[in-house]
């Protein structure tokens, strides 16, 4: 599988990565390379086989919901790159 | 000799025997890192609290209360959240961040007693295999043998390079396809993943949740047995950490492997594999059977698939944890121009706070786990990754106790010397190492020798799950007939 140009611009919208123009050749290319290594897996016969999903067969831990944490909103806000009034804020989102 | 090149297990015993104090052994260590700057192991150094910390294990020294790592000063990788002391993955993504929580298994070291020396440089976001993706610059090796900077290896290559030149007693690590075996292997060192669930990975920034696994790195097998024992825990803030009780894991080496069975996995002999490494393998083979164990031939026949499957898998579980770094909770948000919205404030933050291999990984990622590509890429490669796994447990089911490898498939590369290779040639760099993550089990990787070069060259032991005691007897049992004794000599 081969991704072109388009494929590559349209894979960096999704991962909201901005990617100039310029770039998206080799980034194709090299998308393309790794992708190419991973077609390997299509020789191995998986018939059957139930994704792995644990070393050990266990079920995760599970615990009553309810509210255990929290309270804390300046901590929460202390690493935001701007926070007003107890929000984080952002850029308008809504005309 | 000076005291930050002590052991573990020795410093602990010196501590409690009154010879000297944790304060003496951490001025020690911190005036090897002041004078080791062009090594770039350190990207935050902490003096104070590694004082603050090692006054308060003196005074409980002498009240006779010493857990195990009692005034110990050790390295944290930057992937571990230290509360208020900058955590950063080297990424500039989260420049300034600085989080509010301690991690499971930096408060665990604390709650024993050890002493923060610093944060140690990585591969962004622990993806790479040379330190190079560093948001810091690359670490270089201690080791050196001609004009040439080396790489200590990655991710884990500044806690490799710290524990190697002695600015610490010990580092932790992460390995999520090799991070902490490699690097070790690298820089002549001991690195333990362990079973996947043994370790919290609470508070360690997420790259590859069903394969990222915390694990100590450290100069002796004694020194990770001691250091992993205070790292594990049963831990309610991380659904995957098990409840099973943690082992006494030092009180396992007894230097005893009669009768245990280690396999050697026929296709890991690969095409082309240098001679050194063969010989390297074939000997630390003849080792083990000295000690009383039974070499067997064992195959692994899916092995082929480990790499191609974790760089599906690692990439798709990246790109999802990595969501979260979008310019508005922490870190780098980008400057935005007039008119510009949040799409594009999501889109320049993350161009420019995400570096060249995470941008392609996290892309990677998004493309396997697209519509209609999630069948053909993702859930294919967790079907293979359970055919690997199958392998690894008919051996064991047939008597193998474990099963011994090289770690890497050469001895340390130059500082960019793959600079203009094809991303998959660096992947290789864990074709030995991948298939343990994928599988859950636990490895490590010990200093054999040196190569011709003059450069150390490891060799892996790949335990049962959960049999972390075992492995580490088995590794101790081959760090004693290899005899490696070797350092770096001091140029920087």
């Amino acid at each position: 599988m081969s991704i072109d140009i388009d494929t590559a611009r349209k894979v960096a919208h999704l991962a909201r990565i901005r990617v100039a123009e310029d770039d998206l050749p080799k980034l194709a290319e090299q998308l393309s390379g790794i992708l190419t290594f991973m077609e390997q897996l299509n020789e191995v016969d998986v018939e059957g086989i139930e994704p792995m999903t644990s070393v050990t067969p266990m079920r995760l831990k599970r615990r009553v919901d309810e509210v255990t944490d929290g309270d804390y909103p300046e901590k929460i806000l202390a690493n935001a790159p701007d926070a007003r009034e107890g929000f984080f804020a952002v850029p308008k989102v809504v005309e | 000799m000076s005291l930050n090149k002590l052991t573990i297990a020795a410093a602990r015993d010196g501590l409690k025997a009154g010879e000297f104090t944790s304060v003496e052994l951490t001025e020690s260590c911190l005036s090897a890192i002041e004078g080791a700057d062009a090594l770039n192991a350190y990207c935050a150094k902490t003096p104070e609290i590694a004082l603050e910390q090692a006054k308060a294990a003196d005074a409980r020294l002498k009240a006779g209360d010493a857990p195990a790592l009692c005034g110990i000063p050790l390295g944290i990788k930057d992937l571990f959240c230290t509360k208020g002391v900058a955590s950063q993955a080297a990424s500039r993504i989260l420049e300034g961040f600085k989080p509010e929580y301690e991690s499971t298994v930096t408060q665990n070291l604390w709650d024993s007693g050890a002493v923060m020396l610093g944060k140690l440089s990585m591969d962004e976001f622990a993806m790479g295999s040379s330190n190079e993706t560093a948001c810091y610059g690359p670490v270089v090796n201690p080791w050196k043998v001609d004009d040439r900077k080396l790489t200590p290896g990655g991710s884990s290559g500044g806690s490799a390079a710290a524990v190697a030149a002695d600015l610490c007693l010990g580092a932790t690590g992460t390995d999520t396809g090799g991070s902490i075996r490699q690097p070790a292997a690298f820089t002549g060192i001991v690195g333990i993943k362990p079973t996947y669930g043994r370790v919290s990975r609470w508070g360690v920034v997420a790259f590859a949740s069903s394969l990222d696994q915390a694990g100590p790195m450290t100069k002796s097998v004694r020194d990770a047995a001691i250091m992993l024992g205070t790292m594990a825990s049963n831990d309610v803030k991380d659904s995957t950490c098990v409840d099973f009780p943690v082992p006494d894991f030092e009180a396992a080496l007894t230097g005893d492997i009669r009768g245990k069975k280690i396999g050697i996995p026929k296709e890991y002999r690969m095409d082309g594999m240098p001679a050194e490494i063969e010989k390297l393998w074939n000997d630390g083979a003849a080792m083990l059977r000295d000690a009383g164990a039974e070499i067997v031939d064992i195959s692994l026949p899916h092995t082929k698939y480990a790499l191609p499957a974790y760089y599906v898998i690692a990439p798709a579980e990246a790109s999802s944890n990595l969501a979260r770094y979008d310019g508005v909770r922490y870190g780098h948000r980008a400057t935005l121009s007039a008119g510009e919205g949040i799409v594009d404030m999501y889109e320049k933050t993350r161009a420019e706070g995400f570096g060249p291999e995470v941008q392609r990984r996290v892309m990677i990622g998004t493309y396997v786990l697209s519509a209609g590509f999630y069948d053909a890429y993702y859930n294919r490669a967790r079907r293979v990754r359970a055919l690997i796994k199958r392998d690894f447990d008919l051996a064991f089911e047939a008597g193998i106790d474990a099963i011994l490898t090289p770690a890497t498939p050469s001895s340390a590369f130059g500082l960019g010397e793959m600079k203009d290779a094809d991303p998959v040639e660096m992947y290789l760099n864990d074709v030995f190492t991948v298939t343990v993550n994928l599988a859950g089990l636990p490895g490590i990787s010990v200093p054999v020798r040196l190569d011709a070069k003059g450069l150390p060259m490891g060799l892996q032991l790949i335990g049962r799950p959960w049999g972390e005691g075992d492995l580490l007897n088995q590794a101790m049992v081959l760090e004693q007939a290899a005899g490696f004794t070797a350092k770096p000599e001091k140029w920087w």
